[in-house]
């Protein structure tokens, strides 16, 4: 087991800049999950980490210990990779045991560390076919397991399950949840799910353009999120955002006083932009809302809806409610309610302003408590 | 599909090869068929159409000849030695190209230089460049101080064989190394960093991984090199024609039947050139469809 | 699951420093450099030497000056040769003509094996395939009586015949495997409108064929251009000779007045434009190659 640390590490492909100073500590025995659109640099950070890409400069130390210019060969991690990456020409005994033929510990031993390992992982029963002759599921539990069976000092996850169907995606978020409860090791995870994230995560990693956003647990960055991009890329679906003030033109919204006093005190950062999560917004009367528009289209999921919102500027809010609508008829106008506790402000940066504690949580829980369970 | 509408795709299949059947009937199978023919007759060049059937004795009269098992002897030496050697060199530039350096691109497009040469011009600059008095390769080496005077090197009996395959090796090998290479790209990135971070050493990673999931293009790149190398012709003839030492199977046979005028007889020979040629091909299918099947 | 059920004898990995790592891999870095260079001068070294020695006059040639000494006298010789410049038309005439008659045969029979379908599909492919590792000389004699039959002896044209033994295979081969990679979406829309196979080969296909096309002519150009035998053994006259021949046969009246420095233009003559359109389309050439062969 061991501690990972990131000192200003950069990555440069000729003049394009996939890394731009990264700094990062995960905590021996940490599950942290980097999450980001795609090209933001995730998976070249698990990679300058595992050895596979050289960082252009910066340092990555394991344990303390600084590993910057070791080949992925000598650094004790385990990669698991999206394509499985298995050797098609090996049994799933072989494949999994691979590993181990360098150590010189003898036939029997590896034999039955081989054999520990499929049990756990339940691919006991195959282990004398060959890759191609298993499902994707099954693949993906070889790949973990010839990860699993070198005992390795950190883990690192390449989106593993995005080759997979969505049934089978689930079982193998909750067997690696699991997995990490079992043998505590350090893991990395890369993916573009957030509901992976979510679920998986001591802590969350937000890269966004080779640079973090924001690093924090799944709560923190969906409660306080430190700008507009992890405010949008966390929570689904995504916040609704409109300019300050929104003005009549908009439906007719503007910041509470209390609000525009609190944000405009420190000085000189004015509040640029809003934005409200869906499931804060609630449909009301046209005339009861503190924002009015029209229904464009609902969506109906059974045990819940998404009601698209067109405002009078044009831009498109969505609600999320649970159970039946209140409105059914395309083309009606509405009103939206929402408490101010659930208003994110933004400045022109697009950084939030003031820490979302300092505003009075009533009526909050009620809505984010049903979401965590539904997740 | 309906079965009219099939076997009309049939018929249209058939119109479109019509050409190719065509020409190949005339260039290749009936050729082949009256070489077969004139074997079993004492015809001669100058007039084909005055001969009389002998039966098989051209065929007896050929192996009987010392000179043409010295020519399977030549051929079968070149065709191991310089597949052999070509199969490595061009297996180790392979994995050389296949490293991310610089100069890889560059190296890439002169591979290709060898190999537009035509042979007969590949032999004359190495002819050039081994002469014995005023060639550089010479002269490299008596500066290097490695020899006092000049080598024969093509005209020496003992070393016209290594200069033949020397030659042919440096003309192919870019073949191999294409082959090879390719056969490198199909191998999955991701799966030899598995390895890496899995702690397998380099030699092993080559040995375990690369190697036999390489065997499929080598296999292919070595059938053909091979059955190229057996019936080579130009080479040996450009070098040396008349050399006893490096005279390979095709030679006899042309010499036979064309500078000879022998029609029967070199025809004969010419026969049993195709017939090492399939069986040599037959040979090597079957090594490689072992592989196959053992393999993975 | 077990938890600790593994941590019995943990892995252990014995690391370096940092700077050891470093080092080493600075090493391997200079080392693969040395060979990547090595490689390099070995596949260009000759060709270069050719060009180097084919300006090089009198007795200037017989020294190991590394650089060219611009003096163009061999070449004017050459130009100046009706002979030589004979042989070089005929050499233009005859690969042209073979490029063209085998990317004509070669289009629609690949048509035909890789878009439409018929149950004699695998046996055609496999004829094919054993048509073109035929040893030449064992179609010889066959071959001799087909070009006096068709009256074409010691005429150039004699040559375009016979290449088609070797080309046609080859081209078929080559652009059955392109067609197959191109998507069926486009033609089964023709289909469906009731286009004939024929107009969907020359109206939807062919367009889109054209670096296809271009890099299988290039192959069977270098084919034609390079071959040897047929054109030694049915050109009787200096003046239907093709260059390869020409070249070959150039000599001195003994092996020490060997006219060097003419062949060695010659050569760079014959093989300097293809050297450079191989350069040109070296990707898609690679492509051609490998597709011939990775399939097979």
């Amino acid at each position: 087991m061991a501690s990972i640390a990131l000192s200003s590490v950069t990555k440069a492909y000729g003049t394009h800049t996939v890394i731009r100073g990264v700094d990062l500590q995960i905590a021996d025995g940490e599950f942290v999950v980097f999450v980001g659109p795609s090209g933001c640099g995730k998976s070249t950070l698990l990679r300058i980490v595992a050895g596979l890409v050289p960082a252009s400069s910066g340092q990555v130390l394991i344990d303390g210990e600084d590993v910057t210019d070791v080949p992925a060969s000598k650094r004790g991690v385990a990669f698991v990779f999206q394509s499985y990456a298995l050797y098609p020409h090996m049994s799933v005994e072989r494949n999994i045991g691979f590993a181990l033929e360098t150590l010189r510990i003898g036939k029997e031993a590896i034999r039955s560390k081989v054999e520990t390992v499929a049990r756990m992982l339940k691919v006991d029963h195959l282990l004398e076919r060959r890759p191609r002759e298993l499902s994707g599921g099954q693949r993906q539990r070889v790949a973990i397991g010839r990860a699993l069976v070198r005992e390795p000092e950190i883990f690192l996850f390449d989106e593993p399950l995005s080759n997979l169907d969505s049934d089978l995606r689930m079982e193998m978020r909750i067997e690696i949840a699991r997995l990490h409860e079992d043998i505590k090791t350090t893991m990395v995870y890369v993916t573009h799910d957030q509901a992976e994230a979510m679920t998986l995560a001591d802590r969350i990693v937000v890269l966004n353009q080779g640079s973090i956003e924001q690093v924090g647990t799944p709560l923190e960055l969906y409660q306080a999120p430190a700008n507009r991009f992890v405010a949008g890329f966390i929570g689904s679906p995504r916040m609704n955002f409109g300019p300050v003030p929104l003005g009549a033109e908009a439906g007719g919204f503007s910041l509470p006083d209390d609000l525009v006093a609190h944000h405009t005190s420190p000085g000189s950062r004015q509040p640029a932009s809003i934005g409200i999560r869906p499931e804060a917004l609630s449909l009301v009367a046209p005339d009861a809302g503190r924002m009015s528009g029209v229904l464009e289209r609902v969506e109906d999921l059974g045990h819940e809806h998404f009601a698209y919102i067109r405002l009078a500027d044009q831009s498109i809010w969505v609600v999320r409610v649970a159970g039946r609508p209140p409105f059914e008829r395309r083309n009606q106008p509405v009103g939206l309610s929402f408490a101010d506790a659930d208003i994110f402000v933004f400045d022109s940066e697009g950084k939030r302003m003031a820490h979302r504690a300092t505003v009075p949580q009533a009526g909050r829980e009620a809505s984010e408590g049903g979401l965590v369970h539904e997740r | 599909m309906s079965a009219k509408l099939a076997r009309r795709e049939h018929r249209t299949a058939w119109l479109f090869l019509a050409p190719l059947v065509l020409v190949m009937l005339t260039v290749a199978v009936w050729p082949l068929g009256r070489t077969v023919f004139f074997s079993f007759t004492d015809a001669y060049l100058d007039d084909p159409t005055v001969y009389g059937l002998v039966g098989i004795s051209n065929f007896i009269e050929v192996i009987n000849d010392p000179a043409w098992w010295s020519a399977v002897r030549n051929t079968l030496t070149f065709a191991v030695l310089s597949v052999g050697i070509e199969t490595l060199l061009g297996l180790g530039i392979a994995l050389l190209l296949n490293e991310a350096i610089p100069g890889r691109g560059l190296l890439r497009a002169a591979i290709l230089v060898p190999w537009a040469i035509p042979v007969v011009v590949a032999t004359k600059i190495w002819e050039w460049m081994l002469n014995d008095q005023f060639g550089v390769f010479n002269r490299i080496l008596i500066s290097l101080g490695l020899i006092d005077h000049g080598i024969a090197w093509t005209a020496s009996s003992s070393l016209i064989m290594g200069v033949v395959i020397f030659i042919d090796v440096w003309m192919t090998t870019p073949f191999m190394v294409l082959l090879i290479l390719a056969g490198l790209q199909t191998i999955p990135g991701e799966m030899m960093e598995a390895a890496e971070v899995d702690g397998i050493p380099a030699w092993k990673r080559f040995w375990s991984i690369t190697l036999p999931l390489l065997k499929p293009a080598i296999g292919v790149a070595v059938l053909f090199r091979s059955l190229d190398a057996i019936r080579m012709f130009d080479l040996a003839y450009v070098l040396a024609a008349s050399n006893q030492n490096v005279m390979t199977v095709s030679i006899y046979a042309r010499d036979r039947l064309i500078s000879f005028q022998e029609l029967g007889v070199g025809s004969a020979a010419s026969t049993w050139v195709f017939l090492l040629v399939a069986l040599v091909a037959i040979i090597l299918i079957g090594v490689l469809r072992l592989d196959r099947s053992t393999g993975d | 699951m077990a938890p600790g059920a593994l941590v019995t004898s943990p892995v252990r990995i014995k690391r370096r420093s940092s700077a050891h790592y470093r080092m080493r891999r600075q090493i391997r870095r200079g080392g693969l450099g040395i060979l990547i260079l090595l490689v390099l001068a070995y596949t260009l070294f000759p060709y270069y030497w050719a060009i180097v020695s084919s300006t090089k006059q009198g007795a200037e040639l017989y020294t190991t000056a590394f650089l060219p000494a611009l003096n163009f006298g061999y070449y004017r010789q050459l130009f100046d040769n009706p002979v030589f410049m004979g042989s070089l038309v005929n050499s233009v005439f005859v690969a042209t003509g073979t490029t063209v008659v085998s990317l004509a045969l070669g289009i629609i029979s690949a048509y035909a094996l890789g878009r439409l379908d018929f149950p004699q599909k695998r046996i055609v492919l496999m004829a094919i395939l054993m048509i073109s590792i035929f040893p030449q000389v064992a179609v010889l004699s066959g071959m001799f009586e087909l070009i006096n039959a068709l009256g074409l002896y010691n005429r150039p044209s004699a040559l375009i015949v016979t290449y088609l033994l070797s080309t046609v295979p080859f081209t078929t081969w080559i652009l059955t495997t392109f067609i197959r990679e191109f998507p069926r979406e486009l033609e089964e829309a023709a289909l469906i409108d009731g286009c004939s196979h024929f107009r969907i080969l020359t109206r939807i296909l062919l367009p889109l064929m054209g670096p296809s096309l271009a890099s299988t002519g290039i192959l069977a150009f270098i084919l034609a251009w390079n071959e040897f035998l047929f054109a030694l053994t049915f050109m009787l006259t200096d003046e239907n000779k093709t260059v390869p021949v020409a070249i070959g046969l150039i000599g001195g009246t003994t092996r020490y007045e060997y006219p060097f420095g003419q062949i060695m233009a010659a050569s760079v003559t014959v093989t300097l434009p293809l050297i450079i359109v191989v350069l040109i389309f070296q990707r898609r050439i690679v492509a051609g190659l490998t597709a011939g062969a990775v399939k097979g």
